[in-house]
């Protein structure tokens, strides 16, 4: 299986390269990426050169432009596939119709990825995109159990990609307007969710409240220490209880689940963090090298989880929907 | 230029059969909506309950010269659900595609994108157009000037709006009705069924916020776009989409009618429509260009 790491500056790519990724995924400096923060992200002098370090050391680079493309402005989109291609990406992860269609039709030598935007779930969707487009891989929707990527293995002729650390969606991406409905802008259009300057904490007799465009996402006591306002990641009031109503506030560790994954037919494990920095991808690199690496060996599961001991993102994790009993 | 039609969207909520039955009886008798999408696009686990109902739905429907158009599910996922797709698509009447598992069903014959389809910019609609789309009602998020650069370099494609009710901000592989229960999903006992709008999801310091319906999470207030014919006409929409609410839909589709025919006032139709039962403060920032939440001009 390929381990497919994320590479927010060149920086990062060259850490996570270096810390035995088999492959890097990044985008270029604008909104065509769906991690478009101020500080991230790639010049096209900057790509082809992270392209050319890649391929030195062995590595891939797949280029993300899997936003949707603007009403007029779809020429960035299109101009961003053409940068790639000319940097010498070994592929192009999109989810766009119309970028797709981009690549197909002027760039047939790059290989194409179908980004998880796309949340294409079924063999229908994805033999669609491969039929249409020539789509060689799909990433994964984060919301399908391991039995039904098995199934859905089974069922179609592409590669397939699985989130297994970092980040954890409880919405199907590409289906989600709850950052746009509170702040304006949005995954889909924008590349951000719950973005950074609609975050305010605001302290009254009570304790801090975490808000995000006067939305109060989450309460903490005095003293208590406060968690960054993701939108789906916060405490709610429905009927008559108050809670964590659509996920705690966890992140996706799927490390034990490696071995599941490759007997049901995954092809490439990816782990997210394009907002990380270079201490943190090559630590969490090198832990998923080795555990991918003694998994590849016939080791067990006991073995895997001693070397991703200690790999968290700072609080509590989950195996998420890989587990039917999330849903 | 013809008029601005009226379409009702398919119902997003669990309700039973026997509303069905009765909530499209009235459809067809008294609301002025040139279409009716019907089916389910939300849960495929609701089907069974609503299956048996549609063919006498529809009959009556179209016996009252209402265009029927079915609508297939959002997120399909296990092989019962996947079926129904392609048996909808294999369907004469026109069908509302709500992801791309319905495409190779439906390749070539005319369908409707609707609102879950990701169709953000006039490239994708032209991509569309070429497998089918006849009418294409963008994800909610997009305003009336993105839709109507879509419409201007898709001539041959009707540009629909949704303008009405609690909008649909998204779709999961959990249920939360099960999760606020202590159910999963796959043993959820239909608790849905008690929402006939969705439960309301407020934040910690009682602001309205969200509801839930199932796998769905919607906004707590409720969508109303209320435009001037002649801006509708002048950004070349040529629909407008009302989404069942349990709140009177014959004076909802009333109130727009008479707005789109030029019969009623922009501020009247508002004051109207703030009248009816409505479950939340009606919005319609996502059509201006602004978040989603940000309120219609306030109605004295």
């Amino acid at each position: 299986m390929e381990l497919v790491c994320p590479a927010g500056t060149p920086v990062a790519l060259r850490a996570a390269v270096q810390a035995g990724a088999g492959a890097v995924y990044c985008g270029f400096r604008d909104g065509t990426n769906a991690r478009n923060f101020p500080g991230l992200n790639f010049s096209v002098a900057e790509m082809a050169e992270g392209v050319r370090f890649a391929h030195a050391h062995g590595a891939r680079v797949l280029v993300a432009i899997n936003t949707f493309a603007r009403v007029g402005e779809v020429d960035l989109w299109l101009g961003a596939v053409d940068a790639a291609a000319a940097c010498g990406a070994d592929a192009i992860i999109a989810s766009d119709v119309a970028v797709l269609d981009h690549v197909a039709s002027n760039h047939p030598e790059v290989n194409l990825h179908l980004s998880v935007q796309a949340a294409a779930a079924t063999p229908e969707a994805i033999g669609f995109y491969a039929k249409t487009f020539g789509v060689r891989r799909v990433v994964l929707p984060r919301v399908l159990s391991v039995q039904e990527i098995a199934a859905l293995n089974r069922n179609v002729d592409v590669e397939t990609e699985a989130f297994v650390f970092g980040g954890l969606c409880v919405m199907i991406e590409g289906r989600c307007h709850l950052s746009s409905y509170a702040t304006g802008r949005s995954p889909n259009l924008n590349g951000v969710c719950s973005p950074p300057e609609a975050v305010s904490y605001d302290e009254d007799r009570h304790g801090v409240a975490a808000r995000l465009s006067g939305f109060t996402i989450d309460r903490y006591a005095q003293g208590e220490p406060t968690g960054y306002p993701t939108l789906c990641k916060g405490r709610f009031r429905a009927g008559d209880k108050t809670g964590y109503l659509f996920e705690d506030p966890v992140s996706l560790n799927a490390g034990s689940l490696i071995a599941g994954l490759k007997a049901a037919g995954v092809t490439a494990l990816k782990i997210e963090g394009r907002q990380r920095g270079k201490a943190y991808v090559g630590e969490v690199v090198r832990a998923f090298r080795r555990a991918l690496d003694a998994v590849e060996m016939g080791s067990d599961a006991v073995e895997i989880d001693r070397i991703l001991a200690g790999q968290s993102e700072g609080g509590r994790q989950t195996t998420g929907a890989y587990k039917k009993t999330w849903r | 230029m013809s008029a601005i039609a009226l379409t009702l969207g398919p119902v997003f909520f669990h309700w039973p059969a026997e509303r069905l039955a009765d909530f499209y009886r009235r459809i067809a008798d008294e609301a002025p909506v040139q279409r009716v999408h019907v089916g389910e696009v939300v849960c495929g686990k609701r089907m069974p309950f609503s299956d048996p109902c549609w063919p006498e739905i529809i009959e009556r429907l179209e016996r009252a010269g209402k265009e029927v158009v079915l609508a297939t599910l959002a997120a399909p996922a296990t092989v019962r659900e996947r079926r129904s797709i392609a048996e909808l698509c294999g369907d004469g009447r026109l069908v509302e595609v709500n992801d791309f598992t319905a495409l190779p069903a439906r390749s070539g014959r005319p369908f409707v994108a609707g609102p879950f389809l990701n169709v953000y910019n006039e490239a994708a609609a032209r991509f569309l157009a070429g497998q089918g789309a006849r009418a294409i009602c963008p994800p909610v998020e997009l305003s009336l000037a993105a839709v109507g650069g879509m419409a201007g370099a898709c001539p041959g494609v009707e540009f629909e709006m949704f303008a009405f009710g609690r909008l649909p901000l998204a779709i999961s592989g959990r249920c939360y009705h099960a999760r606020l229960h202590g159910l999963h999903k796959d043993s959820c006992q239909f608790t849905c069924e008690r929402d006939a709008d969705g439960l309301a999801v407020d934040t910690l310091d009682g602001q309205a916020f969200l509801a839930i319906n199932g796998v769905q999470t919607l906004s707590s207030q409720v969508h109303a776009f209320c435009p001037s014919p002649d801006e509708l006409a002048g950004h070349g929409i040529r629909r407008l989409r009302l989404s069942p609410q349990s709140c009177d839909m014959i004076e909802v589709s009333k109130t727009y009618r008479a707005l789109l025919d030029g019969q009623e006032e922009l501020d009247s139709a508002r004051f109207i429509l703030s009248c009816l039962d409505l479950p939340g403060k009606m919005v319609d920032g996502y059509a201006r260009a602004r978040p989603g939440w940000h309120a219609v001009a306030a109605v004295d």
